[in-house]
């Protein structure tokens, strides 16, 4: 059985979709599978929403580009307008639900997992890191990856001189994939 | 399963990392996007590599100083995307016509005019057919996957050298913006006096010499003419292309980059549907394949090209199987972005004949 799996991340400029596009695709490939990132670049990325598309598989990739996506990370309001409707039926989608009324979500025709990603990196102590929760409560209801593939590659997406970040980062990760744990899906 | 060797980085970084792995000493560039990452790395890399990096004032500066360091038998590129590669074509005649290497990067973006920052095939008729003026052939090399971008780009260097010709590396923004895992290589030996037997080195105990592309005197132009073409013709034995389940297939599908890798996925998906569908994905646009298309038109199978612009390739694909078959065609229209399902309506019409 081959193992296949896509995702388009989408937010505002700034809330770190590529950040955790390029973790979610380092982890992959530290894994040992095949992967792809594609981001979209130019004028989209002043002050409209930024998104990337990554796709993980243990076959070759053919396409980088994916118009139905088996899963979606949405960190905004208008990103869940434009890349709800492509989801595939259903499909996974982890919704920012700090920004987001999760009453907005087809819920009856995709999983949906509602995940207060704001505040719980606040409890954390710093709202910066609502990126890396998403990703951990991704990881954990699509399955992909272990969440501790994903902590252990934080290290090729976070820069040197943030190193000191990286444990913080990783507990984030962790209280996604928690929360994920403890709430299930959206009903 | 681990492979710690891999590195994950765009196609952009790919080509540059893959020069400097060729040994480029020169880079010569100016800002368009999608191929910023080129110029953008480089600008670090190559001057820590020893080597130079000018952001020139225009592209068309930026390209005859290749002429220059190339006409020094400097392992040289530039970089740049289609409203800038057209701005280049003066120079790259130039260094046809004048026997100069150099490696000239296309990530190639939506025309004509500005287009778009998207992705697009369709420089394909002015990187193969010319672009510049006069008898000319670039060698021209398409990548489809990261990977590739970093092996093609070390090859040409070593085609521009071989046959003292540019080449071109034509890519597009798929392929430039695109990451994906990378293993990295260095060739193992280059011959240290390559350039030194003709390019302009010094003189110092030996005759001068001349690299030029102006040919006044009675018949030598004619005679220039006459020895591009020869190389023009040892330069088929470069011919590369990959083949996908084409020997029991009865449709052809003939695409290049980034559009034969995606086509790929259709292939694959039509396959485990029982369709007998190939690929054929050119490597080198020129020398094109047209003798392994032709072999597979004579065994009685049928043919689509598919291109990310409105009909280019499609063109060499009829000539190269005219005398036994013809080419179906499908457009993917610049400024849309192309994925898998978009090809098989076309292929299994195709099919159906």
């Amino acid at each position: 059985m081959s193992m296949y799996q896509d995702a388009i991340i989408a937010g505002f400029g700034g809330q770190g979709v590529m950040l955790i596009g390029n973790l979610l695709a380092y982890a992959g490939m530290d894994a040992g599978l095949n992967v792809t990132y594609i981001p979209v670049y130019g004028p989209e990325m002043r002050g409209g929403t930024a998104n990337c598309t990554v796709v993980v598989s243990d076959d070759v990739i053919g396409s980088p580009i994916i118009r139905s996506p088996v899963s979606l990370i949405i960190m905004n309001g208008p990103s869940l307008d434009k890349f709800q409707p492509m989801l595939q039926d259903n499909g996974i989608l982890i919704l920012n639900s700090s920004l987001i009324d999760p009453a907005q979500t087809e819920k009856n025709r995709v999983q949906v997992f509602a995940v207060p990603v704001n505040e719980i990196a606040d409890s954390l102590g710093n709202t910066r890191m609502a990126n890396m929760v998403a990703l951990g409560a991704y990881v954990q209801a699509t399955g992909v990856l272990p969440v501790k593939r994903v902590q252990d590659s934080l290290v090729s997406v976070i820069s040197a001189h943030y190193s000191h970040m990286i444990p913080k980062n990783a507990e984030a990760l962790q209280a996604g994939a928690d929360y994920v744990v403890q709430h299930g899906r959206y009903a | 399963m681990s492979q710690p060797d891999r590195i994950f980085i765009k196609g952009n970084e790919a080509i540059a990392r893959g020069a400097l792995a060729a040994g480029a000493k020169c880079f010569f560039g100016y800002p368009i996007t999608p191929q910023n990452d080129i110029p953008e790395f480089m600008s670090q890399a190559i001057v820590d590599a020893g080597g130079q990096f000018v952001q020139a004032e225009s592209e068309v500066a930026a390209a005859n100083m290749l002429l220059g360091a190339a006409a020094c038998g400097i392992r040289s590129l530039t970089s740049s995307s289609s409203p800038g590669i057209s701005l280049k074509q003066e120079a790259l005649s130039y260094m046809a016509g004048s026997e100069v290497p150099g490696v000239i990067v296309n990530v190639s973006r939506g025309g004509p005019g500005l287009g778009d920052i998207g992705p697009s095939q369709a420089d394909y008729f002015q990187s193969v057919k010319g672009g510049g003026h006069g008898d000319y052939k670039l060698l021209v090399l398409a990548p489809g996957t990261v990977q590739e971008a970093y092996d093609l780009t070390i090859k040409a260097f070593d085609l521009a050298f071989k046959y003292r010709n540019p080449v071109m590396i034509l890519a597009d923004a798929i392929i430039g913006q695109m990451k994906e895992p990378v293993v990295p290589w260095t060739p193992e030996h280059r011959d240290p006096n390559e350039g030194r037997t003709w390019g302009l080195v010094g003189a110092k105990d030996r005759a001068p010499r001349l690299v030029k592309s102006l040919f006044l005197e009675d018949g030598a132009l004619a005679g220039q003419n006459l020895k591009l073409q020869a190389k023009y013709k040892r330069m088929q034995s470069e011919v590369d292309q990959e083949l996908f389940l084409t020997d029991d297939a009865e449709l052809i599908v003939v695409a290049f980059g980034s559009i034969g890798r995606i086509v790929k996925s259709t292939v694959r998906k039509l396959r485990a549907q029982g369709k007998k569908v190939g690929l054929v994905r050119p490597i080198t646009l020129f020398p094109f394949p047209a003798d392994v298309l032709l072999g597979l038109a004579k065994q009685g199978k049928r043919f689509i090209t598919i291109e990310h612009n409105m009909g280019q390739m499609v063109e060499d694909v009829r000539l190269a199987i005219r005398t036994v078959a013809d080419s179906d065609f499908y457009a993917q229209l610049p400024g849309t972005l192309p994925t898998p399902d978009d090809f098989e309506e076309p292929i299994l019409k195709a099919l159906e004949g």
